[in-house]
């Protein structure tokens, strides 16, 4: 039942799996949508998992109870319920609420919907349209279904929630969570911290004595890995905001390494660096690099594309230029890669080269992420 | 209910759709409580959950009720409530059971029992104990988002099949009444897919004023009207303020109200001023950028 509402969620880029559809069928089955409302309910909680959905959701609900042509037995029973919505009221107070009946109603809206389809190729009105229905839409009904447009209203079905769920909408897709999967591969456990007793390795010990007791104690393990991340905030990095923010999101949100820390930089690396959301202020670069000790991991986040002289020119001469600079930081931390967020094919660029000559360099993608924690792993090796 | 994944496994669900429906009808339904106001879709998701014997997961800011909600279900159906609160460290396993093997260890050296009875040192966790119990009770889950990215994925067998394994003893522990189980989110994390698949999912989003005055009048039923209106005025004009670093919640505004009425301030004195704004705002810029604005 109610197959267009599946199409249209595909519609708004909601996708349904089978097993949420199942669960849908087996609750119209057990009378869960005694009304439009409560099948519009029913259908967001199974088939919807984020409430950023929620609005593609009304959205599609909506879509796919347009223009329904309902019978006329149902059109009076409808009619009856709109001339006198308290009797109705009454019945389902005294439990007669008859899922039975919506259900049939349901089935028979379904069937109707794709009769219409046939026949409005014929060239037949719809019933309903051009104004000569009384009960033409507008959605005033909280139960039944609603018969087609009315000027002025984006459609007959009134959606149960006056809420505004496009406050919530973000179209995110779920890539942060795999970004922090891949994020994870990288660490370094050592034995660290206050000492714990070892059950495993007690009982192998106190087995191996014969049964005499003896207790092991070991510190516990910890991600002993810093990791320090440099991004270009430069304008031509704008059209991968959205990216590199999951990416830093996802940076941030991991709790496992020991520290993070986050340096922003435009176009190139030079005498001064500042801290993430604080562009008025700076740090020098050499007291950053002389904080970098062998457990720190570096990944820098860039397009590398940039004026040639922004990268090869001394501002000063005898001064570390760009290049220079970089370097520097590959030296005091070898274990360094650098992310770029440009599709591989345009990486064709004089100081793209000479970037992806001092770091190893990745797309920033999650295969690219992938490698770029691997590569990590072995250069601290 | 099997793992359904397979294009086979599906096609059992729909064939069982028949006799579950019985089985179904037997559900009380759930319609709020005294003391929990509930909107008409909290209730349709909670009892599509109960009917389609599904988990419920309730995402939402944070004092919105998530919590409540459970102990709700639990009193207006006269089912008792087994908590686990789920933390950083927690992992999948201690919701089912432990074994506690140091007791055990320290037993066989120092006791004056027989120690060859594994059973005896293995201790249901709150999974285990809703499994167990002899009446269908509402098991919560609580802040799942606190625990490992992978901890949601440990849980998906013993939710789908309502049994786990203790390998220690050779059991099954399979649950005799399918309990009720909801589960919280603060959506700290993303949760897995196949997780959210199988749970019946709701955004309880913050209240409207005109719920929000339901909401009071369960829990201060005695406030003066003139009041409740002007701190209702002022609390959605402190909440609409769009740069706040810590959105003001409902049972902030309840605390808030329990101390201006306490200490009798007049209605007038919320419009002007801004009595004990610390009840509200907890974070120093919030109330320094209200204060400053007022």
């Amino acid at each position: 039942m109610f197959e267009p509402l599946l199409y249209h969620l595909r519609g708004q880029g909601v996708s349904v799996g089978l097993q949420e559809w199942l669960a849908f069928q087996r609750g119209l089955k057990a009378g869960l949508a005694g009304s439009v409302k409560e099948l519009f309910w029913l259908g967001r909680c199974l088939l919807v998992h984020s409430e950023t959905q929620f609005d593609q959701y009304a959205a599609a609900f909506e879509g796919a109870m347009e223009g329904a042509e309902v019978p006329l037995e149902l059109v009076r029973e409808l009619e009856d319920y709109l001339n006198n919505p308290l009797a109705w009221d009454e019945s389902r107070q005294e439990g007669q609420h008859d899922y039975q009946r919506l259900l049939d109603l349901m089935a028979d809206f379904q069937k109707t919907l794709e009769e219409q389809e046939k026949r409005h190729q014929g060239g037949n009105r719809w019933v309903g349209t051009g104004g000569t229905s009384p009960y033409g839409a507008g959605g005033r009904a909280n139960q039944g279904i609603a018969l087609g447009r009315r000027p002025g209203r984006r459609s007959g079905i009134r959606l149960p929630e006056g809420m505004d769920w496009g406050l919530y909408r973000t179209d995110r897709r779920l890539e942060l969570r795999d970004y922090k999967l891949a994020l994870k591969a990288l660490r370094k456990l050592e034995k660290q911290g206050q000492e714990m007793l070892s059950i495993d390795a007690s009982i192998a010990k106190t087995a191996k004595n014969g049964g005499e007791i003896d207790l092991v104690f070991e510190r516990e393990r910890t991600n002993k890995v810093r990791l320090v991340l440099f991004l270009d905030v430069g304008g031509s990095m704008d059209p991968h905001a959205r990216t590199v923010t999951k990416f830093f999101t996802a940076a941030k949100e991991m709790r496992t390494f020991k520290s993070l820390e986050i340096w922003h930089f435009h176009n190139c690396v030079y005498s001064k660096l500042s801290p993430e959301n604080d562009h008025w202020n700076s740090t020098p670069t050499n007291e950053v690099i002389a904080n970098l000790r062998s457990n720190h991991r570096v990944i820098f986040v860039g397009d590398a594309a940039m004026a040639p002289w922004e990268l090869f020119s001394h501002y000063v001469p005898s001064a570390p230029n760009g290049l220079d600079w970089l370097k520097k930081i590959q030296r005091k931390a070898p274990a360094s890669v650098w992310l770029n967020p440009d599709p591989e094919q345009h990486w064709k660029h004089p100081t793209v080269d000479a970037i992806a000559s001092v770091f190893p360099m990745l797309p920033l993608t999650l295969d690219g992420l992938r490698e770029a924690v691997r590569t990590l792993r072995r250069g601290a090796e | 209910m099997s793992a359904v994944g397979t294009g086979q496994e599906s096609l059992a669900a729909i064939l069982h759709i028949g006799s579950k429906e019985k089985n179904m009808t037997a559900f009380p339904a759930f319609n709020g409580s005294d003391t929990y106001v509930a909107d008409p879709g909290l209730l349709a998701s909670v009892n599509a959950a109960m009917r389609l014997e599904r988990p419920l997961l309730v995402k939402g800011e944070p004092g919105t009720g998530k919590t409540l909600l459970a102990s709700a279900i639990a009193e207006s159906l006269g089912m008792p409530l087994v908590t686990w609160h789920v933390k950083s460290t927690s992992k999948a396993v201690d919701g089912l059971y432990t074994y506690d093997v140091v007791q055990r260890l320290n037993d066989s050296r120092f006791g004056d029992g027989s120690v060859s009875d594994i059973g005896a040192y293995i201790k249901m966790g709150p999974v285990g104990r809703a499994f167990e119990g002899d009446e269908r009770c509402v098991l919560l889950i609580d802040e799942i988002d606190k625990g490992d990215i992978e901890f949601p994925n440990d849980l998906l067998r013993e939710l789908d099949e309502m049994a786990f394994d203790v390998p220690e003893t050779n059991q099954t522990i399979r649950a005799k009444h399918r309990p009720v189980i909801l589960i919280t989110s603060n959506a700290e994390k993303d949760l897995p897919d196949a997780f959210l698949r199988r749970c019946v999912f709701h955004f309880i989003a913050f209240p409207t004023p005109e719920i929000l005055l339901k909401i009071v009048q369960v829990h201060h039923p005695d406030v003066e009207e003139e009041l409740l209106q002007a701190a209702l005025k002022r609390f959605y004009r402190i909440r609409g303020q769009a740069k706040l670093r810590k959105k003001p919640s409902t049972s902030e505004f309840l605390d808030w109200l329990t101390v201006l009425a306490g200490a009798g301030v007049s209605p007038d004195a919320i419009a002007s001023a801004f009595p004990f704004a610390g009840v509200l705002l907890k974070q120093e810029e919030d109330l320094l950028r209200v204060q400053g604005s007022a």
